[in-house]
């Protein structure tokens, strides 16, 4: 028993080799596993955030090494008036997007979370435009919305409610109303999983206990689910927010920002200037314009997210 | 308050029967315990009670009201569940007044009544705390204070202190018992520890693979259980049980393994040669001269008393002793049970023989 006392005074006394260091101690080594995720997140996150923001100062364009120029880029884009409606369809577009896609996450997670014959099933049927591939989806979208072949058109020209096809991706309002019912229907499966799985955490002797209290449905949902669920909704709205405020694939695939730049996001004006224009300075300027929106929402959730003084406490259980 | 009556009260999940034919009277203000091991059904029939079960068939009523078809949140009962089910986001005030406030009861009612239960179940300086703040038996008695703040006519405990440590269980028993002698409401209390039957209920209801077992006073239940089941179940260290066949020739014994004799006060009638079994309760035996021979294997003194146990004829039996016997494992005794307070089952059929 006696010599168990002893190893303890040695690592100070060892030879200060990088092994024995290794070995035993935990600062130096918890560095060295933490390089791998650091040198990731450097390369792969920092250093691309850097320098489109540096970009963003300089006139570079492809083929062209730039100068800096300060802040000529941003004066630019504000007398910009396409950049100014980039900016609003973006607005417009994450804000419409989200709420329908909280809305109706929400719905399908309590209908899923209730007793219901091949749920197993439907669960796994709702994930489906999660699991396909957006850029197949759009294409999938862009015939359903084409102005000749549209199957809406075809059918409500069947059903005699309409005369002519609908011009879905050639008018403004209606290219709008596709683009964010398409992205709708992509972003839900992700909203009503994540929900479904915050909605499983709730035990259900708190809907027991609220029934015995005298509790409707409604009440059950509105003082027992809701208040439980506002993290997960918190977390999962955020990134559904940043995912939409961000989106690229599905409008460039269907609209490329047209009619008339409606549908132009920041992040395809972004690209369009950029890589179609070869203005890499402009269009990274679009680009780190979209930073102080992003920061905004990140704000937001994070005092959102700060845990509610219920969550707070040790738990013991 | 109000009686309740259990009347032929059948359950089955699909085909399977979990309850067969269950009748339980319940008198106003008394304190019922169902008890039995798990599975047994004794949780599914308080939740049928409360309304969270469909009934198969058969009728519960309360006060004289069948509530078969009855809403829960209009059946009147309060439940505590085993694991309290307090409402994490809301305060205890929240959580006590939460019944109030959905039955549109004004600000100053609520707050006069939480104050009230507050009282009685000293919760006043943690009103403003959220259950994660609360310790294990504080969470347990807002649980039972959102019971009181709605002064129901049965409250309903299901298995209310599984959850709580040895010592606090048994802080929590006498508290909850006092709970009842003031209140005086009628209580349906679902555990499956013998000990928190015996010592809370008025009535307790042994329960057994869907069925009844006995009912009866906690005394009644101990000094005479109507069959093996509740001997074995009823009374801590459980009893001891030996087989073999009554012997009537002049006196009645009882032949027990490896022809053992041990002694009946009478043998129930043309009895001789039946193949029973005997029941002895540790506290019943004594060290006689004329006691059967066994021997000790091993002791454990808890200081009130000590347990021994011992091999007699052949089988391990547990004797307790208030006294303080210098015995040693491998020591020879003579054990001598108490003939007046022996237990004589039918080796078939379980049931008691002797009056």
């Amino acid at each position: 028993m006696a010599d168990v006392a002893i190893p303890r005074a040695k690592p100070q006394m060892s030879e200060d080799n990088a092994w024995t260091r290794l070995k035993h101690n935990r600062n130096w080594l918890g560095f060295w596993f933490m390089v791998p995720a650091m040198a990731f997140l450097i390369f792969f996150l920092a250093y691309p955030l850097g320098l489109g923001i540096w970009l963003s100062f300089t006139d570079t364009r492809i083929g062209r090494v730039g100068h800096f120029i300060a802040t000529e880029n941003y004066e630019w884009l504000w007398d910009d008036s396409i950049f100014w409606l980039s900016v609003f369809n973006t607005l417009l577009y994450t804000f419409i997007a989200s709420a329908f896609k909280f809305a109706i996450g929400l719905y399908l997670a309590l209908l899923l979370n209730e007793h219901m014959p091949f749920k197993a099933m439907l669960r796994a049927m709702v994930l489906i435009p999660f699991i396909v591939p957006t850029v197949l989806s759009a294409l999938a979208f862009w015939w359903i919305f084409d102005s000749q072949f549209s199957i809406i058109s075809w059918s409500l020209r069947h059903l005699g409610l309409i005369s002519q096809n609908i011009n879905f991706l050639g008018d403004t309002t209606w290219a709008r109303i596709c683009v964010i019912f398409a992205n709708v229907w992509r972003g839900v499966p992700f909203v009503a999983i994540t929900l479904l799985a915050g909605l499983q955490t709730v035990s259900p002797s708190l809907y027991e206990a609220a029934t015995l209290d005298g509790a409707t449905r409604w009440q059950n949902f509105r003082y027992i689910t809701y208040p439980l669920l506002t993290p997960i909704i918190a977390v999962v709205m955020t990134f559904s927010v940043l995912f939409t405020f961000t989106d690229f694939q599905l409008i460039w695939a269907m609209t490329r920002g047209g009619p008339v730049n409606a549908t132009h996001l920041m992040a395809t004006l972004s690209y369009q200037r950029a890589i179609i224009a070869g203005q890499l300075g402009e269009g990274a300027a679009i680009s780190s314009a979209m930073i102080p929106f992003l920061l905004a929402a990140i704000m937001v959730s994070w005092f959102g997210l700060q845990r509610r003084k219920w969550q707070q406490g040790e738990s013991n259980d | 308050m109000s009686s309740v009556q259990i009347r032929d009260v059948r359950k089955s999940f699909g085909n399977f029967e979990v309850l067969h034919g269950v009748t339980i009277p319940i008198e106003d203000g008394q304190f019922v315990v169902l008890v039995g091991p798990s599975g047994c059904g004794k949780s599914t029939l308080l939740r049928m009670l409360a309304g969270l079960e469909n009934i198969t068939s058969g009728t519960i009523s309360i006060g004289d009201r069948v509530v078969n078809n009855v809403q829960p949140k209009e059946r009147d009962i309060a439940m505590v569940f085993q694991n309290y089910a307090l409402y994490p986001h809301m305060t205890v005030a929240d959580n006590m007044g939460f019944s109030l406030k959905l039955r549109n009861a004004s600000a100053d009612e609520i707050n006069k009544r939480v104050k009230r239960a507050a009282e009685i179940l000293a919760l006043s300086p943690l009103l403003d705390r959220y259950p994660r703040q609360l310790s294990g038996g504080q969470r347990q008695r807002v649980a039972m204070g959102r019971a009181i703040v709605r002064d129901p006519q049965v409250f309903l405990f299901d298995e209310p202190l599984s959850n709580l440590d040895a010592k606090l269980r048994v802080a929590m028993r006498t508290e909850i018992k006092e709970l009842h002698q003031r209140l005086k409401t009628t209580t349906v209390y679902v555990t499956h520890d013998q000990i928190e039957a015996m010592t809370m209920a008025d009535k307790i209801v042994v329960m057994h693979d869907g069925i009844v077992e006995q009912m009866g006073t906690p005394l009644e239940l101990y000094d005479k259980p109507d069959n093996q089941f509740v001997a074995g179940f009823i009374g801590s260290p459980a009893m001891n049980f030996l087989k073999g066949h009554v012997r009537v020739n002049g006196v009645a014994t009882f032949e027990g393994p490896n022809g053992v004799k041990l002694p009946l006060k009478t043998a129930p009638t043309a009895s001789d040669g039946r193949p029973a079994v005997y029941g002895v309760r540790p506290e019943h035996f004594t060290i006689a001269d004329d006691g059967a021979e066994a021997e000790i294997i091993v002791v454990e003194p808890t200081g009130s008393e000590t347990q021994v146990f011992a091999k007699l004829g052949g089988e391990q039996v547990v004797a307790v002793f208030r006294e303080r016997h210098q015995f040693n494992p491998g020591d020879k005794v003579r054990l001598k049970p108490d003939p007046s307070l022996v237990h004589l089952f039918d080796d078939a059929t379980g049931k008691r023989m002797n009056a």
